[in-house]
Formats: C-alpha cells, sequence, structure tokens
C-alpha cells in the first residue's frame, strides 16, 4: 500500500466523494460524517509521507510511474520533493479544518459542497505530485471544476460574476502554457518535467516559454496586474471556498514557478526577473495600500494575500540576481528558504484569517466592517484568535508570518538594498491595515445592537481557530522542521538556477 | 463485373440495405402497438452491422468494384462509431418521438439509409463513390428534418437545408468535373498519381477550391456554415443529434478521401484554405454562441467551432493530423449524442427543453441530469480531465507540429471565449434557482438512463484512457 502513498493520496479523497454524493441531501449528516472521516484517513495518510521521505536526498522520492498513453510517452509518474510534502501536508490539513467549518454552515447541498471540497483536495495533491506536465495540466485545470461550482452554488450575492472570472482568468492563463508545454513535447518528445529541464532551449524559445508560464501561474499566484479575479472570488466565496482558495490554490501559482519556469526557461527566467521582481514588489506596496482602504473584511485579506504572495515571487526570483548576478548561492537559498517557509505560513495565517471572517458572517450575515465594533466584548475568545491571526499577518516575530518574510527581506537586501527597502515596506503597511482592521472591528464601543446578542465561538469553531493557531505558532517559533524538510529540495533549485541552457 | 469476392467486402452496407427494406416493409405491416419492436430491431440491425464491419475487416485494404470502394482501417474506425453513435440516436430518440407522435417506422428506416450513405461515403474509393455516398446522406436527412411535417419550423429548416445543400452538391459536382478535366480520372487512388502529373494545374486546383466548398459545407465550417443553426433548432431533437453525430465522422471522411487520398500532393494549398476556414469556423462559432438563448441554438454554433478545431488536425497533412483529427471526429460525435441525448431525456409531451433557461435549477430538480450536462459542457469546452480536452490537445499538437503555431494560439483563443458559454449552461443549471410551477426531471425509461449515464461517464473514463483509442485512430494511417 505504500508503494503506491501518493496515487492512495490523490484518488482516496476523489473515490471517498462518490459514497458523500450517493449518501443524497436526505441524509447530511450521513454526508458530512463520511466526508471527515474521508478527510481524516487522507490525512492520516499524508503523515506517513514524514517518515518515509529521506530528507538527506534531494531527489524525487516514492517515485510511481506507469505509461498513461503509450503512443504520446505520456506517463502517470508522481513523485515528490520536501517542497511538495510539505504542501501536501498543508492540503491535507487544510482539507479537514474546511469540512469541520463547513458542518453546520452549508445547509444546502451539503453533500455537494463536501463531495466538491473532497474532489478538489485530491485534485490540488495531485497538482504537488505530478512529475509529468500533462499530469500536472490536467489536475490544475481539472482543480476548477470543483471551485467553480463551490463559488458558483454556496457563494454571495455577486457569486456568478466572480466564479465565472475566477474560471475563465485562470483558463487563460493556463491555456498558452499548454500550447507552450505541446510545443516542448514536439521538441523533446517527452512530457516528463526532468526530460523537459535538460532540453537545450535557445533564448528566444526560452523567451516565449518563460511568459507563457509566468501568465499561467501569474494568474494563479495571482500577481499584478491579473490578480483582480480573487478579490471578487474571495468575496463571494463560502468561507470554505476562501479558505482553501487562500491556503492552497494559491501556492499552486508559486509552486508552478519552481518546476516550470525555473528548470525549463532559467536563462529567461533570468532576463525577466526584474520584471516579476517590480511586480512582487507592486502588489507588497500598492496593493498593501489598496488593502488599507477596503470596507469589506474579506476584500482586505483578499488584498493583504495578493500582497503577502509577493514575497513568494519576490524570494523565489530575487534568488536568480543573487546566484548568477551576484555568485553568492548561500543567500539564494535564504530567499528561495523564505518565500517556501511564506507559502506555508500564508497558508495557515490566511486560512485562519478566512476562517474568522466566516465566523463573524455566520452570525451577523455582513462583512462590512463598519457593521461591527466592539466585538471582543461579547466573544472573548474569538477576539484572542482574531488578534493572534491578525498579528502573524502582520508578520510579528513568534508567528509564522515573520520568518519567511524576514528571510526574503535579508536576501533581497545582499541583491539590491533598494528592493529590500521596498519590501521591507510591508511590515508597516501590513500591520497597519490589519490593526486598523481589528481595530474597528474588536475594539471599542458596540455600536450595533445586533453585535450585542453575539454569541463566543463554539466548541467547532474553536477546534478549526485552534487548529490554525497552533500550526501558524509552531512554526514562528520553531520553523526548523520545514526548513529541513525543505533544505535539500531547496539547495538542489538554487543549483540549478546556476545552470545555463543556452 | 460484379464477383463473390466484391460482394463480401460490400457485406456490411448490403447487409444494412436489405436490413433496412426489411423493417420498411415489417413496419407496413406492423400494428401501432407494436412498433416498439421495430425499435429494438433497429438496434439490433445496427449491432450486427458494427459486427460485420469488424469481423470481417481484411488486414489489408482492399477495393472492390475495380476501385469504387475501399475497405481499410480508416472506414473500419468511422463505420464502427457511425453505427455505434447512431444506436445512440435510437436510444435517446425514442421517449421523444412517443411523446410527440412520430414514433413512425420512416425515422428508423431513413436513418438507417442515412447510415448506409456515410458508410458508402467514408469507404469511396472514387469521386462517384463519394457522390453517391453523399447524396445517399444527405437526401435522407433532408427527409428526417422534415419528419415533423405538421411543424412550420421544421418544414423550414427542411427546405433551407435541402437549397443550400443543393448548391453545396452542385459546387462539390463542378469542382470533381474540373478534376476530372485536369486529372481524366476518376479514381482517388490513379487521381493521386495524377495530379502530380498533369499539364493542367490551374484547373485542378481551380476545382480543388470548389471540392473544399463542398467538403466545408457539409462539415459545417464557416463560411458555408449558414444551414446549420436553422436546421438544428427547426429539426427535431431526435433528428438533430443525429445530423449532429454520425455525419461529422461522415464530412471527416469525406474530407480525408478527397483530400489526403486524392489530392494528398496538393497538400500545400489547400493547407492554408483549410486554416482559413478553421480560422473562420473558431471566430463565428465561438463569437455567436456567446448570445444565444436556444439551446439547439447554442449548440449549433458550438458544431461550427468544433468543426474549427477538426480542421486544426487537418491542416497538418500528415498521418498524425488525420488521426488527431479523426480522435476528434469520434469524440465530437460522443459528446454531440450526448449534449442532444440530455436534452431528449429532459423533454417530455408539451416541453422541448430547448430553451438554456429552461434548465434553470436543474441540480435541485434532478442532479443527476444536471451533473451529466455539466460534464458534457466541460467536455465540450475542453477541460481536463474529460475527453473533449485530449482531443483538443491532439489537434493542437498536430498543427504545431505543420508548423501551424499561429493557428494553435488563434484555437487557445477562441477555446477561451467558448468556454464562457458553456459555463453559462452549468451556471444556468447549478447557480440559479428554478422557476416555480416548472417541472423538469428525466424523462424516459431505464435503457434510456443507462445508456445516456454511460455515453456521459465514457466521456470522463476516455479522458482518463484515451490511449487504446488513440493507439487505434494512429494504427489506420500507418503505411
Amino acid at each position: 500500500m505504500f508503494n503506491h502513498l501518493l496515487s492512495l493520496l490523490i484518488w482516496l479523497p476523489i473515490v471517498g466523494a462518490i459514497p458523500v454524493l450517493l449518501a443524497g441531501s436526505g441524509r447530511p449528516n450521513t454526508a458530512r460524517w463520511i466526508a471527515l472521516v474521508v478527510a481524516i484517513l487522507t490525512f492520516v495518510l499524508s503523515l506517513y509521507l514524514l517518515p518515509m521521505y529521506n530528507t538527506a536526498d534531494s531527489a524525487k522520492q516514492l517515485v510511481e510511474s506507469h505509461v498513461w498513453i503509450a503512443s504520446l510517452g505520456v506517463h502517470y509518474s508522481l513523485a515528490v520533493d520536501g517542497i511538495s510534502v510539505a504542501l501536501i501536508l498543508l492540503t491535507t490539513f487544510v482539507g479537514i479544518l474546511v469540512i469541520v467549518g463547513a458542518w453546520e454552515v452549508i445547509q444546502t447541498n451539503p453533500h455537494q459542497y463536501m463531495a466538491a471540497m473532497l474532489v478538489l483536495e485530491g485534485l490540488m495533491i495531485g497538482v504537488f505530485c505530478a512529475t509529468d506536465a500533462l499530469l500536472f495540466y490536467v489536475f490544475f485545470e481539472a482543480m476548477l471544476i470543483p471551485m467553480f461550482i463551490l463559488i458558483g452554488v454556496w457563494g454571495g450575492p455577486r457569486r456568478v460574476y466572480a466564479t465565472l472570472k475566477f474560471f475563465i482568468y485562470t483558463f487563460f492563463g493556463s491555456i498558452f502554457m499548454l500550447v507552450g508545454l505541446i510545443y516542448l513535447y514536439l521538441k523533446a518528445g517527452s512530457f516528463d518535467l526532468a526530460t523537459l529541464a535538460s532540453l537545450p532551449l535557445t533564448m528566444q524559445e526560452q523567451t516565449w516559454l518563460f511568459f507563457a508560464f509566468l501568465i499561467a501561474f501569474a494568474v494563479k499566484v495571482p500577481m499584478v496586474p491579473v490578480h483582480t479575479w480573487l478579490p471578487d472570488a474571495h468575496v463571494e466565496a463560502p468561507t470554505g471556498g476562501s479558505v482553501v482558495l487562500a491556503a492552497v490554490m494559491l501556492k499552486i501559482g508559486g509552486y508552478g514557478f519552481l518546476r516550470f519556469s525555473l528548470p525549463i526557461t532559467p536563462d529567461a527566467s533570468e532576463a525577466y526577473a526584474w520584471v516579476v521582481i517590480g511586480l512582487s514588489l507592486i502588489a507588497v506596496v500598492y496593493i498593501g495600500y489598496i488593502a488599507l482602504v477596503q470596507e469589506d473584511m474579506k476584500k482586505l485579506v483578499a488584498y493583504s494575500s495578493v500582497a503577502h504572495m509577493g514575497f513568494v515571487t519576490l524570494g523565489i526570483f530575487i534568488a536568480f540576481m543573487l546566484v548568477r548576478g551576484a555568485g553568492n548561492a548561500d543567500a539564494a537559498k535564504l530567499g528561495m528558504q523564505g518565500a517556501m517557509v511564506q507559502m506555508i505560513s500564508h497558508g495557515f495565517v490566511s486560512g485562519a484569517m478566512f476562517s474568522c471572517i466566516g465566523v463573524l458572517y455566520d452570525r451577523l450575515h455582513t462583512r462590512q466592517i463598519k457593521d461591527y465594533g466592539g466585538v471582543i466584548n461579547v466573544m472573548p475568545w474569538f477576539g484572542f484568535f482574531y488578534v493572534l491571526f491578525a498579528m502573524a499577518n502582520s508578520g510579528m516575530p513568534g508567528t509564522s508570518g515573520f520568518v519567511g518574510e524576514f528571510q526574503v527581506i535579508l536576501a533581497s537586501f545582499q541583491a539590491n538594498p533598494w528592493i529590500a527597502f521596498f519590501a521591507a515596506f510591508t511590515l508597516i503597511i501590513s500591520a497597519a491595515y490589519t490593526l486598523y482592521m481589528v481595530k474597528r472591528v474588536l475594539w471599542g464601543d458596540i455600536t450595533n445592537p445586533h453585535v450585542a446578542e453575539m454569541k463566543d465561538i463554539n466548541g467547532r469553531e474553536w477546534l478549526v481557530l485552534g487548529a490554525f493557531a497552533a500550526g501558524t505558532l509552531v512554526l514562528g517559533i520553531w520553523p526548523h522542521p520545514l526548513v529541513h524538510l525543505m533544505d535539500s529540495s531547496v539547495t538542489q533549485l538554487v543549483t540549478q538556477l546556476g545552470n545555463h541552457k543556452i | 463485373m460484379a464477383n463473390l469476392n466484391d460482394i463480401l467486402i460490400l457485406l456490411p452496407e448490403l447487409y444494412l440495405v436489405v436490413a433496412a427494406c426489411l423493417l420498411l416493409l415489417l413496419d407496413a405491416f406492423m400494428k401501432p402497438e407494436q412498433r416498439p419492436l421495430l425499435h429494438w430491431l433497429s438496434i439490433a440491425v445496427l449491432l450486427v452491422g458494427v459486427y460485420l464491419v469488424v469481423e470481417g475487416q481484411p488486414s489489408q485494404a482492399v477495393t472492390a468494384f475495380n476501385g469504387m470502394f475501399v475497405r481499410d482501417g480508416v472506414a473500419e474506425v468511422l463505420k464502427v462509431f457511425a453505427l455505434l453513435s447512431t444506436v445512440l440516436v435510437f436510444v435517446y430518440a425514442k421517449p421523444y418521438l412517443m411523446d410527440r407522435k412520430l414514433f413512425i417506422g420512416e425515422f428508423y428506416t431513413l436513418t438507417i439509409f442515412a447510415v448506409i450513405g456515410i458508410m458508402l461515403l467514408v469507404s469511396a474509393g472514387s469521386l462517384i463513390t463519394v457522390y453517391l455516398g453523399l447524396e445517399q446522406l444527405t437526401l435522407s436527412s433532408y427527409a428526417l428534418v422534415a419528419l415533423n411535417r405538421d411543424s412550420r419550423l421544421s418544414s423550414e429548416a427542411a427546405i433551407k437545408y435541402f437549397v443550400l445543400g443543393a448548391l453545396a452538391s452542385g459546387m462539390l459536382l463542378y469542382g470533381m468535373s474540373m478534376v476530372y478535366g485536369a486529372t481524366g480520372t476518376l479514381d482517388l487512388a490513379h487521381l493521386h498519381m495524377a495530379a502530380t502529373q498533369t499539364s493542367m494545374p490551374n484547373l485542378l486546383v481551380f476545382g480543388l477550391i470548389f471540392m473544399i466548398v463542398g467538403i466545408a459545407f457539409k462539415l459545417g465550417a464557416a463560411p458555408f456554415h449558414m444551414w446549420i443553426p436553422d436546421v438544428y433548432q427547426g429539426a427535431p431533437t431526435a433528428v438533430t443529434i443525429f445530423i449532429g453525430s454520425a455525419p461529422k465522422l461522415a464530412a471527416f471522411g469525406m474530407a480525408y478521401r478527397l483530400l489526403a487520398n486524392g489530392l494528398g500532393d496538393l497538400a500545400h494549398h489547400w493547407q492554408l484554405m483549410l486554416a482559413c476556414l478553421a480560422v473562420l469556423s473558431l471566430a463565428i462559432g465561438n463569437v455567436v454562441a456567446l448570445v444565444q438563448t436556444n439551446l439547439k441554438r447554442l449548440l449549433a454554433y458550438s458544431t461550427i467551432s468544433h468543426m474549427g478545431y477538426l480542421l486544426l488536425g487537418l491542416v497538418n497533412a500528415g498521418p498524425e493530423g488525420y488521426a488527431s483529427a479523426l480522435f476528434y471526429a469520434i469524440s465530437y460525435a460522443l459528446m454531440s449524442a450526448a449534449a442532444f441525448g440530455v436534452i431528449l431525456a429532459l423533454a417530455r409531451a408539451g416541453f422541448e427543453c430547448e430553451e438554456i433557461d429552461d434548465l434553470k435549477g436543474l441540480n435541485q430538480r434532478s442532479p443527476w441530469a444536471a451533473f451529466l450536462m455539466m460534464l458534457v459542457m466541460f467536455s465540450l469546452a475542453g477541460v481536463p480531465p474529460m475527453f473533449g480536452f485530449f482531443a483538443k490537445l491532439l489537434v493542437f499538437q498536430a498543427a504545431i507540429h505543420a508548423g501551424f503555431l499561429w493557428l494553435a494560439l488563434v484555437g487557445a483563443v477562441f477555446a477561451i471565449i467558448g468556454l464562457y458559454y458553456y459555463l453559462r449552461v452549468v451556471k444556468v443549471m447549478y447557480f440559479d434557482k428554478p422557476v416555480e410551477g416548472t417541472e423538469i426531471h428525466l424523462q424516459g425509461d431505464v435503457s434510456v438512463r443507462l445508456v445516456l449515464s454511460l455515453n456521459v461517464l465514457a466521456l470522463l473514463v476516455l479522458g482518463l484512457t484515451w490511449g487504446p483509442l488513440f493507439g487505434w485512430c494512429q494504427s489506420v494511417f500507418v503505411g
């Protein structure tokens, strides 16, 4: 069974969705329990990755490879490295929390909601395991279908607009990647990512491919200026949808850069690193200011996600300047590592923030900041968690938000102090918009009579927020296990950056 | 003179002719309440036809009647899928026809005659057989479209189809006569050799252009697509489903016989013509579909765009391209049958279920029907892991390999535009509330539901395991 652990991780939730669907709308509780059991089983299975994955070995591990389409040489091939393991664990962890989080919140067709969540979880794990470009693409695109349904069926008033925008934006990005992949296939005769990575390409080819990949992943991350689908999708999505979107789906964009842009088009990535770095800094500074003026809590956190994901792309591409420009591999590794830690950390923090907003929304059915005020008086436990996550979001030392950002800023300082200067702006801006929101929502007097009637979080909500809080704190105080897990993979990526293809 | 061997090669076609005539006779002596027997018999006739096609398939391509008729791997694949998709048509059509008092023997015999036309067309070894098969197919189709003779819309569609179809046939014949004039032969194999040695290359290309017009009309590629939306909408849905599935395979077969077998050496001429047709079809099909409110019309424009993608494969003009186009035709026939199958299964007496808004809130009324339709829509849109995605992938690959990268990019852009209207159908089914006071449920007996579910799930399963099918498509073009 453990020879096929990765396949099992992918297919267990997807197949598990079938009994959930069959449980039907007549027995919503059966459906919920089956979904929970499947999610927990998947999480437990994913924990087996930790002992089975050898952190000292930088090669891809737990390899599974079967011929899928013989005539095209396409393989169903899966493997993981440290980065994938970390992201898979994040996915399965969040997978449980969204099921628990939606327990009584979703009342219409809960079986369909749970099934869509499970399918989505399986497909996301597939994205992190696939080592065949076509297989990756299939998971990458198939993921849109359950998310489209999740936002469209259980979302807010403008859900149709938001979900169509989400689907079409992402599809737009990825179809050019598909054309690029076909081009690569015709050149290399294989969709295998390792083969593609060693394929020599001229600068012109690399440039075209780089931009094809950039469109695909920039939409997913999302980067300025193609980020506009994210606030809409987040605002309209149900809480669980927002959590998965922010915690895991955005990471797939960053992950894509690592698996496609860096190894396949290293020279073009170096030549156009300034584009990505520039856009990342715009995301950090400008989007931060936009977050400051938001009236809607979800929109605020959505913009803050764009800003924080800016650190991920910054960390990845600053490594190019460091390795190739300054020959400083240590700093490059630091930046890359920071980007990875930031991905995981943002998974916890943004997931937690959206869960918090979900808790408030379930009580008052509004996300407008002005409708709240003085919540701490009636919901002390909630206030505790909310402040904790707000601190993590503004990057306070001791929380996970600090670690990644600090590493990226340190690395970028060694590339160019000005980049570090603008990146460090986040410490001020993110603190400003997050704390300003906390001030208006939690503190002050109760002005809205409905707020006075709000009840503190129940056991189920406590569990979800507590789990997120544990993740945030553990990662913030003791990031070593995570860093160690990804260390050999990051080192290898940084070495790869130095390989010229022309 | 015809000898026994020729007869044996033609056995599936001859068998179907005899069977169709017997069915016609049987129908004449049958009481109306016995008609379901005719339905099952027709399905059995087609299935036996599949058996005869596969069983009698020679290991090498053989010809009969002095090269007029070719029985090779390409013909086999096309015939098998044409027959199978017609079986699907018969299964889905029955409840619809019964509800509308159209449950008559002519539907079955005319459809089988049309299928015989398809089989002749895809096995054509000479320009005459191409024309013969084509006319056999289209004449039966004209009558089928007018099946509901009391409906004005239906009759109008039939007349429109007939007039435009006759015009296209005329164009094709004119082109054939020019080609004959330039080369002095009607036989496609001889034509292939004569095409390079002709003393009148301009005349040959002139004829080629007219033949391409005929092919484009049959495919429904823009700018020769005018008949498609009206016929799709006007014809009874039970007939639309037929016109939308098996004849697309025939159109591919016709294009392959004429362009590849006959005028393969003129590829550098027709590649660019097909590329232009492809761009126009993609543009007109996808953009006009955006504003449709009628589901059948929407699927009609979607057909036009899909024919654009099929042409992307043909543009390659090599075995790889033909294989991908054949694969695309098969996938489209299956998807189209499934899409209209869901519409047929939801329609009932007095309710056609042809407006997109009719599907409002379908997920709350009939979750299974909504789920099936959703899968079909994502497959048509080309979203992985559905079958339709891989068909698109292969034609893109064929186009890029032939140096038509720009064409693949155009195809990609229009895939994004096209995505919107497929998503709109999903949106209506899943996100909108059902209209009060309306009912919408899956109709029909167990056989309809079972076959429909299998048909749609096949789109998902084939999306995961399309290797063998594509391998088959590839093998028939090798050597």
